[in-house]
């Protein structure tokens, strides 16, 4: 297929149908108003269901259902949309169920304001409902490769039910970049033989979410961390960027990655060996990334558009908390890239 | 030359046909060329980001009078525009362009105007990027055209061949612009104006013949890492 020049949020709903997804089910917020605006003109085109529900709560419901009947389904939002959504994501998670989830974040908290931030990392990656569970956070730097990213996260979530949230920001949504959409479907992908389709003359299914009985619902938990496992040993995922004979690594992803690429090409120009390891999963994170460098780099600058939400992973993955410093724009404001490279000076030495 | 044309230039087009980088770069191009007043406007109620208003401090630093929203702060997420907007209108002191908002919804926005824009003066352009899924066929941009002039009251007087794939654009790519819009041109009898490309980004030489003024541009919306 051709490159077509799309705008991040129309992109990601491309994706999704490309994907199967035939069911959306979401309420509009800015920065990603577009998502619900374009699969409310696409999906019926190709048969779907597109439901603007009455509130994100419903929404997240709507999606519970549809993947408790087997269906692909999609809902997105923002920030606070996605604050209120948790409750399901939980439920959801607690069924093993496959979905996805698209965060175009903005700047909290709370209202917070329309313009781009990465806030919500910890609501994401840690878990922002009760309960013991991870979600996969797969976190976008381009338009293509939220395509990319949306179309994954289907094929990783009917892999081993579960919601994946595709964690991007209001830039990504807002931009316009070239895409193409090519999607192949993995190998492996099991067939959904406990969804909820009508018994008929076959099987009885249950999809539940309340477990009395406390060593039945560890039993339970147990079995979620047994797939968890799995998911952190072939799903971590990241870039090395400039790493061969870097001393100094930057660790960022979505938007403010892409100041930091920029700013590594001046801090090269001037002699400093520094390079970037892009974490493309936040959960699970990359801890094999950070094993293979560990030795070789002496200082880890975390860059974000946060108040430094990544930093305790980062420290956790180089098992060393005085090798991370912090950089970190917040409430809706993208790091300039004079910025990010002063701070680089003032890391390595030669700071004025 | 941008100041041959008619004094009140109203420019529109499906959103991410480049309509703002475009819009920014025309009045810019406009203050070098008279000694006239000149202001822009940006009534864009559709999009919340790559607004021109963000440009404002840069526009008004070279003499050009910027108006946006009544409500200052580019966090606020209000279809609100000011009331200056009609000024340079009936002020014929001024050399006006107008950064209409995206698609058919944003030009409803000129129904404000309307009542004081004299067609003799008018242009209302329309920015085509070929690449845009929406305006990839001659079809589909005689249906964006119908609908934008259905929506505005006004008839679109010529095309920009806006046609690029950002950081990936060609030579080729305004060829393959310029060959559908040359075919919208024969079925509704409206010009190509202009031909629109970054300059920091084709390399390679333009192709010949192409219809329409070439009219190269600077990234002012985009920052060097998007």
């Amino acid at each position: 297929m051709a490159k077509v020049l799309m705008k991040g949020n129309e992109a990601v709903g491309k994706a999704a149908i490309e994907a199967g997804c035939r069911y959306f089910f979401g309420y509009p917020i800015t920065p990603q108003s577009e998502v619900p605006e374009y699969l409310s003109d696409e999906l019926p085109k190709v048969g779907g269901t597109f439901v603007q529900a009455e509130s994100e709560v419903a929404a997240i419901n709507m999606v519970y259902g549809a993947a408790a009947a087997g269906a692909r389904v999609l809902t997105s939002s923002s920030s606070p949309g996605i604050a209120l959504k948790q409750e399901g994501i939980g439920y959801i998670s607690n069924a093993g169920l496959p979905a996805v989830v698209i965060n175009m974040m903005r700047g909290g908290p709370g209202l917070g304001t329309i313009q781009p931030g990465q806030a919500d990392y910890n609501m994401a990656v840690k878990g922002g409902s009760n309960g013991d569970y991870h979600n996969v956070v797969l976190a976008p730097a381009s338009v293509q490769e939220a395509v990319d990213m949306v179309m994954e996260a289907f094929d990783i979530a009917d892999m081993y039910g579960t919601p994946v949230i595709v964690l991007a920001d209001g830039l990504i949504g807002q931009m316009m970049e070239p895409v193409e959409f090519n999607y192949v479907p993995r190998e492996g992908i099991p067939a959904k033989t406990w969804a909820l389709t009508g018994k008929g003359k076959g099987e009885r299914h249950n999809i539940k979410n309340l477990v009395i009985d406390p060593d039945d619902c560890e039993d339970w938990n147990h079995e979620h961390f047994e797939v968890y496992e799995k998911i952190e040993a072939n799903e971590q995922a990241w870039e090395e960027y400039l790493l061969d004979d870097a001393e100094y690594a930057f660790v960022s992803y979505g938007t403010a990655s892409r100041v930091v690429r920029t700013a590594i090409g001046y801090l090269r120009a001037e002699g400093f060996k520094v390079g970037m390891l892009r974490p493309k999963t936040l959960w699970p994170f990359p801890q094999k990334g950070f094993d293979k460098w560990n030795d070789q780099i002496k200082k880890y600058l975390d860059v974000e558009m946060s108040m430094g939400q990544m930093v305790e992973d980062v420290a956790y993955a180089c098992n060393d908390k005085n090798k991370v410093v912090f950089h970190g724009r917040t409430g809706g404001n993208v790091p300039t890239v004079d910025e990010v490279v002063a701070f680089g000076k003032e890391v390595m030495g030669g700071g004025k | 030359m941008v100041l041959d044309d008619k004094r009140v230039r109203i420019i529109t087009g499906h959103y991410g046909s480049g309509k703002t980088e475009f819009a920014v770069n025309y009045v810019t191009q406009l203050r070098k060329q008279t000694e006239q007043k000149v202001a822009i406007a940006d009534l864009d109620i559709v999009n919340v980001y790559f607004r021109s208003r963000e440009k404002k401090k840069e526009l008004e630093e070279q003499g050009i009078m910027v108006i946006a929203s009544s409500l200052e702060g580019s966090g606020v997420d209000v279809p609100a525009v000011s009331g200056a907007m009609t000024m340079p209108v009936t002020n014929k002191e001024f050399q006006y362009v107008v950064d209409l908002g995206g698609n058919d919804v944003g030009t409803l926005v000129l129904g404000r105007m309307k009542p004081l824009l004299d067609p003799a003066e008018t242009e209302f352009f329309m920015v085509v990027n070929t690449y845009r899924p929406n305006t990839s066929t001659p079809e589909g941009v005689i249906e964006q055209m119908e609908n934008l002039e259905y929506a505005s009251g006004l008839k679109v007087t010529g095309f920009i061949n806006n046609t690029n794939l950002v950081r990936e654009t060609t030579a080729q790519c305004l060829a393959e612009g310029d060959a559908i819009l040359r075919e919208v041109t024969k079925r509704t009898g409206v010009p190509v104006k202009y031909v629109s490309y970054v300059e920091e980004l084709l390399t390679e030489e333009l192709p010949e013949g192409l219809a329409g003024e070439l009219f190269p541009m600077k990234f002012n919306m985009r920052k060097t890492w998007m």
